[in-house]
């Protein structure tokens, strides 16, 4: 069972989110654009990797905030941040450290 | 089963050699076969199975040894037909009993759309030749008195199909039976050999890296499930390929109570009983990425709580042991057997949760592929190539979860 971090809500169990897989893939700039290789790689080709992995979860029975975590993929360790060190959703100019801490027991 | 005392080894550990014709990285079930096969079908003798770990000590150690054929798309009729006709004479032609029985597979319907899916999957099954049967709710309890057909309960049984020629085997068996085969036709079984990287040069593989050395090949041929993608990497390849956990569990050991396989898709279970006592039950795939080979609780608890409602006679069974496998899952949900960009590099991964009953004709078709340098007519659909020309070989739909 997973304890994942949720920028807003604090440490919760991990059935209350769904998983959203790797982080940050944009949506191709112009599809039309993209060879039939390309368009395949965005559709289907995701980083597998056995190590720290940059992914997306969405806290599908709470804030509903989808946001990034960098997780082990062996050891299942959970860490913050986005790719490259972006700022995660939530923590952003907008939304300084609301980040509610539930006593033990109500969480 | 003969009467005489089992040997004490199955098969050599020979050091390995500098160079082998084929390399198969990988000795799980897979990996296996196709050694045999190549021998076996080819002649091609001079092979090398390398195995990171202990023999089929990954995914073919942790199935739920589930064995049918009934897909509902053409072309993995045709490739787990295949494997099923050969299910039905290994033991005999492998010389070792595999306790394979057929003893039939349900896959439960719950709803209206379950039943037309269902009766579409028996229909779909006929034209392939292969053998199902639509079975109302009263004729799946007749079938399997102890699945629960009350109309009272969440997930009310509507019916089933069923393929009676589908059942289970003793994966270990398997393994060992065609590891023996193999080693008696020459091949090398080269355990606790890890492969770190390829030697390739022109476009062209010419052995692989271990940490016993380097082993040249004129061909290798991966066979390593949910670490494909990292081996994969290392040749400088990327598959479209996701690693999760897929667990199952165990009860202690029972008296006989259950002689048939029983699936819900809608539930998220399926059921068996091993010949030794112990119910023998898998779930759906967890869903975050991992190579850890565990899973999440919450995962066992909703499969307990529905094979509960299906089985209330299993109500006060113990679980004995739980455990993950690391399965490579496919966008459809389907294979990915034959050639790579890198020439003499061969790929069979993306099994998914649903290998081990197709490890007879995954073997025979990959060896097929490896010596003729082209895919098997029934592994051609099952190219690499289909996720850019589209040609998807879509089984979620028809397989749910339980693969």
């Amino acid at each position: 069972m997973l304890l994942i971090d949720c920028p807003w809500c604090g440490p919760r169990d991990e059935i209350e989110f769904r998983y959203g897989g790797q982080a940050g893939v944009a949506y191709p700039e112009d599809p039309a654009a993209l060879t039939d290789e390309q368009w395949a790689e965005y559709l289907y080709v995701r980083d597998n990797p056995k190590g720290w992995f940059h992914e997306r979860w969405f806290h599908a029975a709470g804030c509903r905030t989808w946001f990034t975590v960098r997780r082990h993929t062996v050891t299942h360790e959970i860490k913050p941040g986005g790719p490259d060190g972006a700022p995660e959703p939530g923590r952003g100019r907008d939304a300084p450290d609301r980040r509610r801490r539930f006593p033990r027991g109500l969480a | 089963m003969n009467e005489s005392p089992h040997p004490d080894f199955l098969w050599r550990n020979p050091e390995p050699r500098r160079a082998y014709d084929v390399v198969i990285v990988g000795g799980g079930g897979h990996g296996l076969a196709t050694a045999y096969y190549l021998a076996k079908n080819h002649g091609i003798t001079d092979v090398a199975v390398l195995e990171k770990g202990w023999l089929a000590g990954g995914n073919m150690a942790r199935n739920t040894t589930i064995i049918r054929s009934n897909y509902l798309w053409d072309e993995s009729a045709g490739i787990y037909e295949h494997a099923l006709k050969l299910w039905e004479g290994l033991a005999e032609e492998l010389d070792y009993d595999l306790l394979f029985s057929q003893r039939g597979v349900l896959n439960l319907a719950h709803s209206p759309a379950d039943v037309r899916e269902g009766m579409r999957r028996v229909n779909a099954n006929l034209l392939n030749g292969i053998d199902a049967e639509w079975l109302d709710a009263d004729e799946v309890k007749k079938f399997c008195p102890i699945v629960n057909t009350s109309p009272d309960v969440r997930h009310p049984v509507l019916g089933a199909t069923l393929q009676r020629r589908a059942g289970i085997a003793k994966h270990d068996r398997v393994a060992w039976a065609y590891a023996r085969a193999a080693d008696r036709l020459g091949v090398d079984l080269i355990q606790g050999c890890e492969v770190t990287g390829f030697d390739i040069a022109g476009g062209r593989v010419r052995g692989v890296r271990t940490n016993l050395g380097r082993i040249g090949a004129h061909r290798v041929a991966l066979a390593a499930a949910g670490h494909s993608s990292v081996l994969a990497a290392r040749a400088g390849i990327r598959l479209p390929l996701q690693s999760h956990p897929l667990q199952a569990l165990v009860s202690e050991l029972l008296e006989p109570v259950l002689d048939c396989v029983v699936m819900s898709g809608a539930v998220h279970v399926y059921v068996s009983q091993a010949h030794k006592g112990e119910l023998v039950m898998g779930a759906g795939i967890d869903a975050y990425n991992s190579y850890g080979q565990r899973g999440s609780f919450h995962i066992i608890e909703r499969q307990m709580s529905a094979a509960l409602e299906l089985f209330p006679i299993f109500a006060r069974a113990r679980v004995l042991r739980t455990w993950a496998g690391i399965v490579d899952v496919s966008p459809d949900a389907s294979p990915i057997i034959g050639l790579t960009p890198v020439e003499n590099l061969f790929v069979n991964a993306g099994w998914g949760t649903g290998g081990f009953k197709a490890t007879p004709g995954s073997g025979w078709v990959y060896a097929d592929t490896i010596a003729n340098g082209r895919p098997h007519p029934l592994a051609e659909p099952f190219g690499l190539d289909r996720f850019t020309t589209g040609a998807l070989i879509d089984e979620h739909g028809a397989a749910a979860v339980a693969h």
